[in-house]
């Protein structure tokens, strides 16, 4: 077997003091400041443990209050109150919920996978990929020695077209050529970020954190500084401007280029293909109601990697969207029923936000997916979306040290491998490419409800 | 309400309140300077609220007041007061206490059923939650004006566990609830001993959890179910002759798919000793069975237990995958008793959010498929379906029940009776900082053994009057009955009650 793949993390900390869900709101008037209930009663010792933050001046017991109630029920005189903090609820949007992005600031922080007690406490299903379940066995186990074993659950993919047969001459020697393959120890790629502050330091945060795990980083070609060069081999190089006006250099020592969908898009292929034969080319396609014929063209075509590409919240582009998780079904089935799925590699992102996205996507028929603002949140984002009208970012993004940037990334990706292996071992997989397209193996909540509740209340 | 139900052998309803200073309540009240002390208020509260104070009345039981509901009546005190010196609130805990599953309503009503052992005041939903799916959009259809309404005094909830024929004892219930599997190690000796008592006192069973048979229990042998799992710790020769149910964890709800994890923590060396390992090194319980590949290997491993104790009834635990149904049909293949499908949503150890989120389906999608498929394979009345795994009321009970199961079974409900707040930390430092799920000895003795036991009694008796009352209004003499009824249930998003000839409630 292939060397194990393994994320080292450690803790790396915050710049800014957290935002917490809850805090204390209320020592009343009448509250003796005995504080007797945060230094001596606290089970959680959170006086000594409390943060104190010099620029702000602000001594925060909230940040590492647990929420147990005591000196709330405790306090001789009912003075604390605990409450929900407002700019918790403001974080994000709809989509990108406060959970979820304090979930993504927790494990870019400790590297650790998000565990808690008591059971699930959220709403029954929801939205986009909050409406599948997956599956698990009772009695296969993935490998012998536990997830984490010696022997271990592969998460490398391979990006690239892929031969259906080989052919031989009479003297035995192989006459196909196959197609270049890069191959990626997770199914996860970086992608353009869809809004940031000035960029140059986020670019090399994550194309350090790239390095490091083995992936690639997409870059646009207008971005490419020359200090970013020597790390070419981890950059998915962009081409948004025309190939002749790009370093021949840079084509030849590229390992995989991506580009944007247009009508000749396979004459600027094959362009590429001329300068660098061993290039493996993506071609960057928006999703939308017309995406499954396109791909099936492409595909019939000679491509090799399509990137499906849907906006921030998962959505196509359509005047009713259709949500990443479903566009995906009908393209990987399309392509099954034309018997041409294996051909290609098909890439998708736009809305990923959380390690489990990453099962469901694979599963609905992609082969590996790209994130964006998930890595911005790792670095602190709040998802405000400031910088998209050039108000300055309140974390400040462009300032950020490349190092400490790359480590929060590689600690937030150590966190959904972990929990990559944790779906894939419950279902008994050994390999993230047995789970491409396996709907059988997830549940789906419009299938369930139907049925399950339809039939309810009717008398026979 | 209660007077009409027959409670001939069951334990009463002691008053167990709150064990901290303040019960945590919905609603705020103050009473402000101008108060002259003359003590109308305490007069006029039916809910005992106030008591007598030396410069105004102490406000003792917050957790009573029904709120804004009470300016309907005339004894509402913020009208009444001659100075208007009390003002009622919401309380800013409420919104952050609880989550989706259980909203602070659930949990405050659950905590007054355990203190009272009557149902809460109208100012709380003790039905469902705010999940915005499956139980919470699911109500039954009562005939209209109580036309079938039948006396509450005939009504039984008793179930038989047993009902296959073989030879070995026709165990029957008077409730058609057990508990769940907790073990020593995630939850305190008290939290333990509290849960088996009270289910001794109401004539069920308590599971031990997979960590052994803390001698402690040994009194309440014949109301133990004896855990089987994975990692089978503390599981001994003789702890399986000891009960009269045994009890296969294949897997549980809060991590399908995955083992257990007990953190170095709380590896006490009682725990320790209990489970043969360690002190202080964290306890990994594998997944899955490594003894069993094929519903073969498990039928091996049931005749192991029927051979081992000859009068024991088997029940597998199992989640809910895909192919439930099917895994169903096997265990009832390999002999045993009862299936117990375990949903997502429950547990109390920790666990990986992605696990408990995304892995396996709701308990509610679950039986009814279980269910169909065991009336279509004619063995549906052969064996025993119980329900776990996110039923959080006496209303999650008996609509589980007309979906298909035979009886229920629980655990964060007890819990919830020995006020957790479900703050989902169970599993840091110390453990619970309130003092159930814990080995810190100085947390453990945050509560007393009568207490806990009191508390969770008074919740289920609670409880079994709620379930008379609904199987009453149905016209059902008995929960037996009611078993698979897709009928007298409907949900909101399938049918609107202009649509049927009833109440949805």
């Amino acid at each position: 077997m292939p060397l194990k793949y393994h994320i080292h993390s450690a803790p790396v900390s915050n710049r800014f003091p957290k935002i917490t869900k809850s805090g204390v709101i209320a020592w009343e008037e009448g509250c003796l400041k005995c504080a007797r209930c945060v230094k001596k009663d606290c089970v959680y010792k959170v006086y000594e443990k409390r943060d104190l933050d010099g620029r702000q001046m602000l001594d925060s017991l909230d940040s590492v209050c647990m929420d147990c109630f005591r000196c709330v029920q405790g306090c001789p005189n009912r003075l604390i109150q605990k409450g929900m903090n407002p700019t918790y609820k403001t974080l994000g949007d709809r989509y990108w919920t406060p959970e979820i992005i304090t979930d993504l600031w927790f494990q870019a922080e400790t590297g650790r996978i998000p565990v808690s007690g008591a059971g699930y406490g959220g709403p029954f299903s929801g939205i986009g990929f909050d409406a599948m379940w997956t599956d698990m066995s009772e009695i296969v186990r993935p490998t012998r020695d536990g997830i984490h074993g010696r022997e271990y659950i592969s998460t490398t993919v391979d990006l690239g077209r892929k031969l259906m047969m080989l052919d031989f001459d009479e003297t035995g020697e192989m006459i196909s050529a196959p197609p270049p393959l890069v191959e990626i120890p997770l199914p996860i790629i970086f992608d353009l970020l869809p809004w940031s502050p000035p960029r140059e330091r986020i670019i090399r945060s994550m194309l350090k954190a790239a390095k490091i795990l083995g992936t690639f980083l997409v870059v646009r070609a207008s971005d490419l500084e020359p200090d970013l060069i020597p790390d070419v081999s981890n950059i998915m190089l962009h081409l948004d401007r025309r190939l002749e006006s790009v370093d021949r250099s840079l084509i030849g020592t590229s390992r995989i280029i991506e580009i944007p969908y247009s009508e000749d898009v396979l004459s600027l292929q094959r362009a590429i293909k001329e300068i660098n034969p061993s290039v493996v080319t993506v071609i960057r396609v928006s999703l939308d109601p017309g995406s499954s014929s396109r791909v099936l063209d492409l595909t019939r075509a000679g491509a090799e990697v399509i990137h499906l590409c849907a906006d921030e919240h998962g959505l196509e582009k359509a005047k009713e969207p259709l949500f990443i998780k479903d566009r995906m079904k009908e393209i990987h089935l399309r392509l099954v029923e034309n018997g041409v799925r294996d051909q290609i590699t098909l890439l998708a992102g736009g809305g990923i936000a959380m390690a489990e996205h990453m099962a469901k996507l694979i599963i609905c028929g992609a082969d590996a997916l790209t994130i964006d603002i998930p890595l911005l949140v790792a670095m602190e984002c709040r998802v405000c979306r400031r910088c998209k009208t050039g108000i300055a970012c309140p974390v400040e993004l462009e300032k950020i040290d490349p190092v400490w940037g790359s480590e929060r990334i590689i600690n937030l990706m150590a966190g959904w491998h972990n929990q990559l292996l944790e779906i894939l071992g419950a279902m008994g997989m050994r390999e993230v490419r047995r789970l491409r397209g396996e709907m059988g193996r997830a549940m789906f909540f419009e299938d369930l409800e139907r049925e399950v509740f339809s039939a309810m209340g009717k008398r026979s | 309400m209660a007077n009409e139900i027959h409670n001939v052998g069951f334990p009463e309803v002691k008053i167990a309140p709150s064990r901290f200073r303040h019960a945590l309540s919905k609603h705020h009240i103050t009473i402000n300077k101008a108060c002259t002390n003359c003590g109308l208020c305490i007069d006029l509260c039916p809910y005992h609220v106030y008591e007598r104070g030396k410069r105004h009345p102490k406000v003792a039981f917050e957790h009573l007041c029904i709120g804004f509901a009470c300016s309907r009546n005339d004894f509402f005190c913020v009208r009444r007061c001659p100075e208007k010196a009390i003002k009622v609130s919401l309380n800013p805990s409420f919104e952050i206490l609880g989550d989706k599953r259980w909203p602070a309503d659930l949990l405050s009503s659950t905590w007054h059923m355990a203190e009272t052992g009557n149902i809460p005041h109208s100012s709380l939903n003790y039905k469902t939650g705010d999940s915005g799916g499956g139980f919470d959009r699911i109500r039954f259809i009562f005939p209209p004006d109580g036309a079938s309404k039948i006396s509450k005094s005939e009504i039984s909830t008793a179930i038989e566990l047993n009902r296959s024929d073989d030879s070995r004892p026709r165990v029957t219930i008077p409730i058609p609830l057990y508990l769940g599997g907790m073990s020593f190690g995630s939850v305190s000796i008290v939290t333990m001993l509290s849960r088996v008592r009270a289910a001794a006192a109401l004539g069920t069973f308590c599971c031990t959890g997979e960590g052994g048979y803390p001698e402690e229990l040994m009194p309440y042998d014949d109301n133990i179910i004896t855990q089987v799992a994975t990692g089978l710790f503390g599981v001994r020769e003789e702890t399986i002759k000891r009960v009269r149910i045994v009890e296969f964890k294949y897997a549980q709800g809060a991590k399908p798919g995955l083992g257990g994890h007990l953190l170095g923590d709380k590896v006490t060396p009682r725990v320790a000793a209990m489970r043969e390992a360690v002190p202080g090194s964290a306890l990994f319980s594998p997944f899955p069975f490594h003894s069993v590949y094929s519903v073969e290997d498990h039928k091996k491993h049931v005749d192991w237990i029927k051979e081992t104790n000859s009068r024991a009834l088997v029940s597998v635990k199992v989640s809910t995958p895909t192919d439930v149904d099917m895994v169903a049909v096997g265990s009832y293949f390999a002999g045993a008793h009862i299936v117990q499908l375990d949903g997502s949503y429950g547990g109390t150890g920790a666990a990986p959010d992605i696990a408990k989120k995304n892995i396996a389906m709701p308990i509610e999608y679950a039986v009814p498929k279980v269910h169909k498929f065991l009336v279509e394979e004619g063995i549906r009345d052969n064996i025993t379906i119980i329900a776990s795994g996110g039923i959080r009321t006496a209303y999650d009970m008996a609509k589980i029940i007309a979906m298909g199961a035979n009886g229920v079974c629980l655990g964060t409900a007890d819990l919830v009776a020995l006020e957790c707040i479900r703050c989902h930390h169970c599993e840091s430092g110390r453990g619970c900082a309130r003092g159930i799920a814990t080995t810190d000895e100085e947390l453990t003795g945050l509560m007393g053994l009568e207490w806990g036991t009191q508390r969770i009694i008074n919740m289920y008796l609670a409880w079994r009057s709620q379930l008379i009352n609904i199987l009453s209004r149905l016209g059902m003499k008995s929960v037996t009955e009611l078993v698979g009824r897709f009928d007298v249930i409907a949900h909101l998003d399938h049918l609107k009650g202009r649509d049927i000839h009833g109440e949805l409630v």
